[in-house]
């Protein structure tokens, strides 16, 4: 609509104050890509520990500390993200339970102390209660992985990030960055059964969040005038229209191309190409995402 | 009570005398802003008009500053104001990305978050806000909603069906309302930002609680 009234009216602003930059930078997209590697190797260990036993027995440790490891850098970079990053204590403090921020926080920290929990029994070779608590750490990640579409949700008028779509694309990069990972860090302790389960977890997700971001790309503008708005940073000329496609690309279309390629071929060395480009395609699919409703004037 | 503003953009003549007051009284930092007058030019030389349109926080009835917030920085006071409390914010900046009408900002110099309050200080004395006192043809209309003999409240029913929010389909129901406006002054997508067309400057954007 706004299209029709911009060539209707010849609008131009004249005299207007400079609007705010960027709120929202690359700490919050590393916040959101080490997350995703975070309860996605949860998510990995979960599944290879029910279908793969043998092989994956001796990855408990290794994902506990890689868990432990990237939740740690998503909660130091959303501290730095902070302009008073002192005070984030108060969020523990003076809790807003409506807030998808304050929610989070205190299940990341929860789900913090879970991985810790999980490393100390690894490495006392505990494996019973280590795999009794695999399981509620597991059913955790879930909400974690979630949470931040919940925040981005809570962003009115950016029309481009919503819930149902948000929470799916979160959930996806969990798979797909967690299978990916844990085919690099499982190398020959994983057998090629094993070693194909996360090809097509991998390959799957990748699919899956392909379609949906085409399906945005393509009918959400006939949504909202938001929407349109915002995809046209990402459309033609658009000034994130070149990283948005390398991402796609990278996250996506070349991991499904080469994960066909490595069953073809039975090549490990394709595999963990694949794996290497959707975990360095996922963090510019999520920057790119990230950015663009942020450039749209909301005066 | 429930405190509300009415802007008559037919009264506006654009002469940011409210932006300097509101600057003055709230000692708002250089590169922000919690009122703004926005300049907008419609048509084609020499078929043009400019419109003058006030931007402040709506103090929304259904505010998503409020409930993104995660220390409750951003509260209701019992007369409806939106407030801010200062020394509770963690900088999250999670109000400026929640906020639809782009009313919040990170103040540089406390790196917290911070916009208009209604002059919730001046309000607690009686008094009214500064933007109001300032303006030299009473465009900024400031009272209590509930009470049906305030001029906020009179204004409303003289201008019945002329009483506009912005983006309301957004469902946040802003106690702040403009008559004698249109789509080119409250929808910031109606209008082009042409880098470099602006009167005094080409600057576009600054960096938010300057710095990132």
């Amino acid at each position: 609509m706004a299209h029709e009234i911009l060539a209707a009216t010849n609008a131009v602003v004249t005299l207007d104050v400079a609007l705010p930059g960027i709120v929202w930078p690359w700490l919050v997209t590393v916040n959101m890509w080490a997350k995703s590697i975070g309860t996605g190797v949860i998510f990995m260990l979960f599944i290879l520990l029910r279908m793969h036993p043998e092989s994956a027995k001796n990855l408990r440790f290794p994902t506990a500390i890689v868990a432990f490891v990237f939740i740690n850098i998503f909660l130091l970079f959303t501290l730095a993200d902070l302009h008073q990053p002192f005070r984030m204590w108060h969020i523990f403090v003076y809790s807003n339970w409506t807030s998808a921020i304050a929610i989070g926080s205190f299940m990341a920290s929860t789900f913090l102390g879970l991985l810790t929990f999980l490393g100390y029994l690894a490495y006392k070779k505990d494996y019973v209660t280590f795999d009794k608590i695999l399981l509620w750490t597991t059913i955790l990640a879930i909400p974690v992985t979630l949470y931040t579409a919940g925040l981005m949700a809570q962003c009115t008028a950016r029309e481009l990030w919503q819930m149902p779509t948000e929470s799916a694309q979160m959930m996806l990069a969990a798979l797909l960055s967690g299978s990916a990972f844990m085919i690099l860090m499982g190398g020959n302790k994983l057998s090629g059964e094993a070693k194909n389960t996360l090809a097509v977890i991998l390959g799957l997700s990748a699919l899956m969040s392909f379609i949906i971001y085409m399906s945005e790309y393509i009918f959400g503008p006939m949504k909202a005038e938001e929407v349109a708005a915002t995809l046209d940073y990402i459309k033609g000329h658009g000034q994130y229209s070149v990283m948005f496609w390398l991402g796609q690309w990278m996250a996506y279309l070349l991991p499904m191309l080469f994960i066909v390629l490595s069953r073809a071929s039975k090549s490990e060395s394709i595999l963990k190409l694949a794996a290497i480009l959707a975990l360095v395609g996922l963090a510019i699919v999520k920057h790119v995402w990230l950015m663009i409703p942020q450039l749209l004037p909301m005066s | 009570m429930q405190l509300g503003f009415l802007v008559d953009l037919h009264l506006c003549m654009g002469c940011k005398g409210c932006e300097i007051a509101c600057k003055v009284e709230n000692e708002v930092p250089l590169s922000t802003w919690r009122l703004r007058v926005k300049y907008v030019d419609v048509g084609t030389f020499p078929e043009t008009r400019r419109t003058f349109t006030p931007l402040r926080c709506n103090h929304c009835e259904n505010a998503p500053c409020e409930r993104i917030c995660p220390v409750s920085a951003l509260h209701y006071l019992d007369n409806g104001i939106v407030n801010i409390d200062k020394e509770r914010c963690i900088g999250c900046a999670g109000c400026v990305m929640a906020c639809p009408y782009g009313a919040i900002y990170i103040d540089p110099q406390t790196q917290t978050a911070d916009k208009c309050t209604y002059c919730a200080h001046r309000v607690a004395s009686s008094m009214m806000p500064a933007c109001v006192v300032a303006c030299p043809v009473q465009a900024n209309i400031f009272g209590d909603l509930e009470d049906p003999t305030s001029n906020i409240s009179k204004y409303i029913q003289i201008n019945q069906g002329g009483v506009q929010v912005r983006k309301p389909e957004k469902g946040t129901n802003p106690h702040h309302f403009y008559v004698g406006g249109g789509n080119v002054t409250l929808n910031p997508l109606a209008s082009q930002r042409m880098q470099g067309h602006n009167l005094f400057n080409n600057i576009t954007t600054l960096p938010v609680g300057g710095h990132h």
